[in-house]
């Protein structure tokens, strides 16, 4: 079931609007000031025109402004397509809001198109009326050609359906720049600064941070640095004085619970994520890794934390990554891979030998568009029956994931714990979406993470005895509560032994091939993953009034999206319950029993209905699955529309009108 | 458990608490041990009459001499049969994948620079499908040392060609014969700008435990390619050089300081080619002052590459001994500096690092 059912609204547009608040600026101009509630806007470009930097820098002037926000980054697999042409496409959607907000807005208010190919590309996810600004130095009868517009629709009226607003950009910004010295080409590039000023103008943003980032990018160009600074001060300056914008607008700081806050991606989070593990262990962190999009970004992050004993091993392949982590782990430390999902398919036979061996690990699989080489850049969920069942033999592997970027933090920690706890390789399914995505992020004391010393207690004596009675070590002898074994490492006195990828004798960990001992030590395997339920918190169901009959399920980064359809439902006065999972494998102890309570369950998916298969097989449940794999989060309208049509087949007296027009998100 | 305290530079870690902890309970660690010391409980499941029998032998006769306590070696494997020669080494061991056995080594080598880590692989293991993980090892120069026991033949899979098996070996997947070129694994490891590269008989103790002791005393990656008669499906594959007869016809033996002369009455010699490379020439055709002197420590490995292209597919001109061996810094020494510079203006502060550059308040 995937219509859009007409009654919910299909955007997210409008923010509620206050009267204008005339205010006067320099330059003798009555500008007046907007509040809104929320904003989406999408800048989009050519790959070449810096759209994620400029992106990026609006979203940490509006952090630190204290929005919440969410972004999406989405952007091509080529780092240079041709220029102005639609492959070439680059574009950063934030949504900024004074309340808490799910997710990065199904639609923009507001679309900066830098050339044509950018206008083309998006104009058609721009709501009628939307504000829509563009480059008008770009629209050259040459580039309009490169994408196929047969007359500019800057002149030929095909752009009145939204208020238009055509800057010439690039000119205004060469002419910042003409007395720094720049030549055209160079000076040319400053052009996203001129337009992130002239955003922070709109949008009263605080300018600091941005100048000072450039000082800091640029310490070693300085002409550089002054010239994006002129040209940021330039954007903004024009904005306060030209006629072209006579509104400006507000948006007020969102509550939020007090602390302090920073801004962060979900590759940032979960690489902090992992040296804290380190530091909460004690162990030193290793990661062994081959670059991939999307996760090279753990990489280069982890790699800069030397000082707190991280070691990080750039690998040949993907093998190696896996490997020399099972190695470092075998010697004590804390062995990480990272990687994406044609990773995964390499790292297969080494996970089934840290399986074998119950050496701690973690692997981090940043999901994106497959099969093969799939879609790189682009955001999926489709790698969790790999992530299961991807290995020879029976191998189970503990599976978890985050729910949004700054999460990506403790399911990080998370996964190090199970690791540790139980000796095992531990699958964390990330996404794209939630790698480069960014939002607000409360800054834990370091003293309040999970303490992890008690995971790590390597044995230094004799655990058991030979038959003949001499005190020896049994590797593969196991705590009576976590099925773990013993762990002991090189360099530790009498405590030698062998593993390997062969099958163990109980206990003693010499290879066997008895046919009872196999059968026992597979069980016994799978009973440690299965018991890992035991160390995991109930379901959290999020139903406000707790008589919802539906239910919709989810994994990972789909939970804004849901939370923002459940939203909607709820404010139409249908009830819904909300469950996201954060375990997989095992799921916690209770789901079956709570997902037998609803009268209907709805999973959405951006795969073609993985958890739903496992829900259906574990539970006997009829799962509903609602999917879609377009390398793009889910929108949050669709998704209400999901949820309403099950509400309303389950109900159909219940409620007899529709899902609020606008509902905040 | 001993309290780790976090962030301090020296804190001791759960390894080294472990350690600590191992020394108090066993006293001093034993370093003066004998061949038997090193001996498992497991039965040995060669084949009767396999070479591996006599490179374990040695092995474990040869380790005592290198002062190196049992807990302080990990020996990786990967897959075949050679790689079972951990599960009969009375040292910390992981019989691991198939070729994947130096890549899990380096991860242990460089969180663990402490340890005497050693791979044993085969010619299926480390050239065909681990090919690509040898080749990374050597050019990263990681401190460990790599036995690769050649016997031209895949064993385990009960006898098809090998990627050094000769070209038209008849086996069992090759009954018009192989159409490979075989790889010199010699010449495929100086290539990689191995610092340290040596080979040995399988059967001669004394010139196997010579190489074995200087890779083993090399800082940085030695590769020692072990020839070893597989006597199921390759028997007699090295009987040219093992035959008394006819072995020092076509034995090159590689003498530091020592003038490349061999062959019945030092008839033979090795001498400078025209276009940089080396050729057999026989003694008493040529000055003295033509004949190459061995230095296993020139720099440049061009010289060490010449000497490998000496001998052919059939074995003949094949020389034995340390081919090169010079000094770079080894990868996990590096890797360690770059953690001690890291942490000179201090060790790691969580909060700071959490915190990151831009924060804001929030307040009630």
């Amino acid at each position: 079931m995937t219509g859009t059912n007409p009654t919910v609204a299909p955007s997210d547009s409008n923010g509620a609007l206050a009267t204008p608040v005339p205010s006067s600026a320099p330059g003798g101009l009555v500008k007046s000031v907007v509040e809104l509630d929320r904003v989406v806007i999408r800048l989009a470009g050519d790959s070449g025109d810096g759209m994620q930097l400029t992106g990026n820098r609006f979203t940490s002037e509006t952090a630190s402004f204290g929005n919440d926000l969410k972004t999406l980054p989405n952007f091509p697999a080529e780092i240079r397509a041709p220029t102005g042409t639609l492959p070439g496409v680059s574009s950063f959607q934030l949504q900024f809001a004074d309340h808490d907000v799910m997710t990065p807005g199904d639609a923009p208010d507001v679309l900066v198109a830098m050339n044509p190919a950018a206008l083309k590309a998006n104009l058609s996810e721009l709501p009628g009326g939307g504000l829509l600004i563009v480059d008008s130095d770009e629209f050259t009868p040459r580039n309009l050609a490169k994408v196929g517009y047969a007359t500019n629709p800057l002149e030929d009226g095909s752009l009145e359906g939204w208020q238009t607003v055509s800057v010439p950009l690039t000119s205004m910004t060469l002419e910042a720049l003409a007395d720094s010295g720049l030549g055209k080409k160079e000076a040319e590039r400053s052009k996203n600064m001129f337009t992130l000023g002239l955003l922070s103008w709109m949008y009263h943003r605080p300018t600091e941070g941005t100048i000072r980032f450039l000082e800091r990018q640029f310490r070693r160009k300085p002409e550089i640095a002054a010239a994006n600074i002129a040209a940021f001060r330039a954007g903004y300056n024009y904005g306060d004085t030209t006629e072209a914008f006579a509104v400006s607008y507000e948006i007020k700081p969102a509550p939020m619970k007090p602390g302090r806050y920073r801004n962060i991606s979900g590759n940032q989070a979960l690489a902090l994520g992992l040296v804290a593990a380190g530091q909460r262990s004690g162990l030193p962190v290793f990661l062994g890794a081959y670059p991939i999009t999307p996760a090279s970004d753990i990489l280069h992050e982890l790699s800069r934390h030397k000082a707190f004993g991280v070691r990080t091993f750039q690998a040949e392949d993907e093998i190696a990554g896996i490997g020399a982590a099972l190695g470092a782990s075998f010697g004590g430390a804390l062995g990480i891979t990272t990687t994406s999902g044609p990773g995964v398919s390499l790292k297969s036979e080494a996970l089934g030998l840290a399986v074998m061996t119950e050496l701690p690990l973690v692997v981090v699989d940043v999901q994106r568009g497959g099969p093969s080489t799939g879609l790189p850049t682009k955001t999926e969920q489709s790698d969790l029956l790999q992530a299961m069942f991807g290995r020879n033999g029976e191998a189970p592997v503990p599976v978890i994931a985050p729910r949004s970027p700054g999460d990506c933090f403790d399911a990080a920690v998370e996964a190090a714990r199970i690791a540790l706890t139980y000796r095992t390789p531990v699958m964390l399914l990330s996404d794209g979406y939630l790698a480069n995505g960014a939002e607000p992020w409360a800054i834990p004391d370091a003293d309040s993470l999970p303490d992890l010393t008690s995971a790590v207690a390597f044995a230094t004596e004799p655990n058991g005895s030979a038959p003949d009675g001499t005190p020896e070590f049994l590797p593969y002898l196991r705590d009576p509560e976590t099925l773990a074994r013993a762990w002991a490492i090189p360099g530790t006195a009498g405590m030698q032994h062998r593993i390997g990828g062969l099958e163990k004798a109980d206990k003693t960990g010499n290879i066997s091939y008895d046919p009872a001992n196999h059968d026992f030590m597979t069980r016994t395997r799978q009973a440690k993953i299965d018991g890992i339920a035991a160390s995991i918190p109930p379901t959290d169901v999020d139903d406000p009034d707790g008589d919802a009959r539906v239910a919709v399920i989810g994994w990972g980064s789909t939970y804004g999206p849901i939370g923002a359809a459940a939203r909607r439902i709820r404010s139409s006065g249908r009830k819904v319950a909300q469950i996201h999972l954060r375990h997989i494998n095992p799921f916690p102890a209770d789901l079956g029993e709570v997902l037998a309570r609803y009268d209907r369950v709805i999973c959405p998916e951006m795969n073609l209905g993985q958890l739903s298969l496992l829900l259906r097989a574990k539970y006997l449940v009829d799962v509903q699955s609602h999917t879609q794999v377009r390398g793009l989060p889910f929108r949050a309208a669709e998704l209400a529309a999901v949820i309403q049509d099950a509400i309303d087949t389950v109900q159909p007296a219940a409620v007899d009108h529709a899902v609020a027009n606008g509902a905040q998100q | 458990m001993t309290t780790v305290e976090l962030g301090m530079p020296d804190a001791p870690t759960p390894i080294d608490a472990a350690i600590a902890r191992s020394l108090e309970q066993h006293g001093p660690k034993v370093t003066e041990l004998k061949g038997k010391d090193f001996k498992t409980d497991q039965e040995v499941r060669w084949c009767p009459g396999c070479g591996d029998y006599v490179i374990l032998n040695a092995v474990q006769s040869f380790l005592p001499s290198l002062g190196i306590a049992r807990e302080d070696m990990v020996i990786v494997s990967g897959i075949g049969c050679s790689s079972r020669f951990p599960y009969y080494m009375n040292t910390f061991g992981m019989h691991s994948i198939h070729g994947r056995a130096p890549a899990i080594a380096t991860g242990l080598a460089a969180a663990r620079p402490d340890l005497s880590v050693w791979v044993v692989t085969g010619d299926g293991d480390a050239l065909s499908i681990g090919g690509n993980h040898l080749i990374h090892a050597l050019r990263r120069n990681v401190n460990m040392t790599i036995l690769l026991f050649n016997n031209r033949i895949y064993g385990l899979t009960k006898g098809q060609y090998s990627p050094t098996s000769e070209v038209g070996k008849v086996t069992k997947s090759t009954p018009m014969g192989s159409l490979d070129h075989p790889f010199n694994p010699v010449s495929l490891a100086i290539g990689a700008d191995a610092t340290f590269v040596g080979r040995a008989m399988d059967s001669d103790r004394k010139g196997l435990t010579e190489v074995l002791r200087q890779a083993a005393e090399h800082q940085g990656t030695s590769l020692v390619e072990i020839y070893q008669n597989c006597n199921i499906f390759n028997d007699g594959a090295f009987e040219l050089l093992k035959d008394p007869a006819t072995g020092p016809m076509w034995t090159i033996p590689l003498e530091d300081g020592k003038p490349l002369v061999f062959g019945p009455d030092g008839a033979s010699c090795v001498v400078r080619d025209d276009f940089g490379g080396l050729r057999i020439a026989e003694t008493n055709q040529v000055d003295a002052s033509q004949i190459v002197v061995h230095d296993a420590s020139r720099e440049d490995p061009s010289y060490a590459f010449a000497l490998s292209r000496l001998s052919s597919q059939d074995l003949r001109y094949t020389p034995m001994g340390v081919f090169r061996k010079v000094q770079k810094p080894s990868y996990e020494a590096m890797m360690s500096e770059q953690l001690d510079e890291a942490r000179l203006q201090g060790p790691g502060d969580l909060d700071a690092l959490l915190a990151g550059g831009d924060t804001w308040e929030v307040t009630a």
